[in-house]
């Protein structure tokens, strides 16, 4: 009798077998350390260890002007860069209280859908990587690619776009590019279909995503969700919808929300959310207007080349701008917006001088991270990297 | 929406009596100043109540100025789903004062305090899990601190000799470079915002 008793004592001693992942795996998605506890193949606490790519750029903003730290926007979430500069560029005209040109509010428009349809092929063909699918990815990325063309068309780079400029966006679009993206929100329809047959009813798939990492409305309340995370968990809400920005008023789209809140309706809210930012585009595409697309307050946008060769205050103009920058009065704001991957906000302290005081920023990705703790709770070790892949992590954020 | 904030407002003071020490509404944002003592409760109600409703916890983080009494701010930014509303909460603290953690109320606390932590040396009484989270292992300092140098303390390298990465002082080539690009007419930042405000009142007529 005592024997057995000794067993049973001994039976539940058993420590958790602790197992690291990454930061070198290929299923982390960048730069994720993650420490699991496991028994057997259970995994019982994930605890990741998130900084590798720590850049300091809170604090670099604090010593660059406004002008100068708008590119390090582009370096956060290098997926969609366009949509991190609209936060930025938004705070400083709210502050500045300028009211931007339409033409200019058209373009940022189009762009912030274009880097979300960017941003969603690539979570979700790698995603469809992570639990072993490569066709998804290597068609995806050929539209991808088609997409990041037009980032270059318009500004010069595929990703480090610094494009949206405070008070408009820097270039207009170059001729023939309206006809070109309009063809291409025409054709991308048809991969989007090739990819919805091979994964929204590929068995695999959904063994591996169904009932995988569920995270209730109130959990996902709870723990800060935000964007498809937040809407595949229930959650009717979208800041283009409730407080929208720009011209997202005058957009017609519906916002696609999940009902089960595990990856798979995360995916499928992805999938639809294409299908809208599409029609976006295409509206965008149709009724831009013609006009300036910046602000004429040349104290804030630099004057057009050709005037600085002629006129001496443009030159003046130029110089003090690119050296002094401009001024922001003091003062706090909270502007976010709806980025891929969720709410993206900078909360900006001006002081009145050229350089920010603080440049707090709400990285959507941070806090979905944080969530794989409960997620992962009691799910086999290869669910994690299904939930991973579902969350949409992108370092550059994160770690900012 | 100033109406439905300052109505907002006057019903969290009426209910809280203490909490709200003070509250301004700048461009259509809603500031709250309490005091950290108070935080937790006040915290729940603004989660609980019924004309609130602030669900989620969007954001934590925290403000380093020197010059102020308690240097630090820690702000909380809330939204309510419910009402389409967000909220300022700010409260300060020094080095040695520990704020009450908020995460028992919002999960989404955990990491965002412990950001706080790690950047600015701001302690959180009963947080669950107190450890640095950007920084390297073993970091000592509070980098996000304004008398923290921008090019910091130690640069790491590969030793060959030792096989491993190692610690050195920061040796820089060439000094750290901070350009002074403020005019020295004091009157041009004033210029420039009056002129810009002006403009837009004869617009607005």
């Amino acid at each position: 009798m005592s024997d057995h008793d000794d067993k049973k004592d001994k039976e539940t001693q058993i420590r958790p077998y602790t197992m690291n992942f990454g930061p070198q795996h290929p299923a982390a998605h960048g730069v994720l350390r993650l420490v699991l506890e496991l028994d057997g193949e259970i995994v019982e606490r994930a605890d990741p260890h998130i900084g590798l790519l720590h850049r300091g750029t809170e604090k670099l903003i604090e010593y660059k002007t406004y002008m100068q730290a708008l590119p390090y926007f582009d370096r956060l979430d290098y997926v969609c860069p366009m949509n991190q500069e609209h936060a930025f560029a938004l705070a400083t005209e709210k502050l500045l209280d300028i009211q931007i040109p339409e033409r200019a509010q058209y373009i940022r428009v189009l762009f912030c859908e274009l880097g979300r349809v960017l941003n969603h092929i690539l979570n979700i063909t790698t995603f469809a990587l992570d639990v072993g699918a490569i066709t998804p990815a290597l068609w995806g990325f050929e539209e991808r690619e088609k997409g990041m063309e037009f980032y270059e068309r318009v500004c010069g780079a595929r990703l480090h776009a610094n494009y949206f400029r405070t008070g408009g966006v820097s270039k207009d679009l170059p001729d023939g590019l309206i006809e070109d993206m309009m063809a291409w929100t025409e054709s991308f329809p048809d991969t989007l279909n090739d990819l919805d047959n091979l994964l929204t009813n590929n068995r695999i798939f959904k063994q591996r995503t169904v009932d995988i990492g569920v995270a209730t409305k109130e959990e996902a309340l709870d723990w800060g969700f935000t964007g498809p995370m937040l809407r595949g968990s229930g959650v009717a809400w979208d800041l283009r919808k409730s407080q929208p920005y720009e011209v997202y008023d005058k957009m017609e789209f519906d916002v696609p929300v999940g009902k089960t809140g595990d990856c798979y309706a995360r995916y499928l809210v992805r999938m639809e959310e294409m299908r809208q930012s599409l029609k976006i585009m295409q509206q965008c595409l149709r009724d831009i207007p013609d006009g300036e697309i910046a602000v004429d307050d040349h104290k804030i946008t630099p004057p057009a080349r050709g005037e600085m060769k002629r006129s001496m205050e443009a030159m003046i103009h130029h110089f003090k701008l690119f050296t002094e920058g401009y001024h922001v009065p003091a003062g706090e704001i909270y502007a976010t917006v709806e980025a891929p991957k969720g709410e993206f906000g900078v909360y900006l302290i001006a002081d009145g001088t050229n350089r920010p005081s603080r440049c707090r920023i709400r990285a959507p990705g941070f806090y979905h991270l944080q969530a794989l703790d409960f997620m992962s709770k009691g799910h086999m070790i290869a669910d994690t990297v299904s939930i991973i892949g579902s969350m949409d992590v992108v370092f550059g954020e994160i770690d900012r | 929406m100033t109406d439905t904030l300052l109505d907002l407002v006057q019903y969290i003071k009426s209910c809280t009596d203490q909490s709200v020490q003070d509250y301004e509404i700048v461009r259509g944002e809603l500031t709250v100043t309490t005091d950290r003592t108070h935080i937790h409760d006040f915290l729940v109600f603004l989660r609980d109540d019924h004309r609130c409703l602030f669900k989620q916890l969007v954001d934590v983080c925290g403000v380093d100025t020197p010059d102020n009494e308690e240097r630090f701010d820690v702000v909380y930014h809330l939204l309510s789903l419910v009402y389409n509303v967000r909220i300022r909460i700010k409260i300060t603290t020094d080095e040695n004062t520990p704020v009450p953690t908020v995460s028992d109320i919002y999960s989404a606390a955990n990491w965002a305090e412990r950001e706080v932590w790690d950047m600015y040396g701001v302690m959180f009484s009963d947080h669950p899990d107190h450890r640095r989270i950007l920084t390297d292992y073993g970091f000592d300092g509070h980098p996000q601190r304004k008398d923290f140098p921008l090019t910091g303390f130690v640069e790491l390298r590969y030793d060959e000799e030792k096989k491993r990465v190692v610690y050195e002082p920061v040796e820089l080539r060439q000094d750290f470079r901070m350009f002074d690009t403020l005019s020295p007419w004091d009157g041009m930042t004033d210029v420039q915002i009056r002129k810009h405000l002006e403009r837009k009142e004869e617009g607005s007529e």
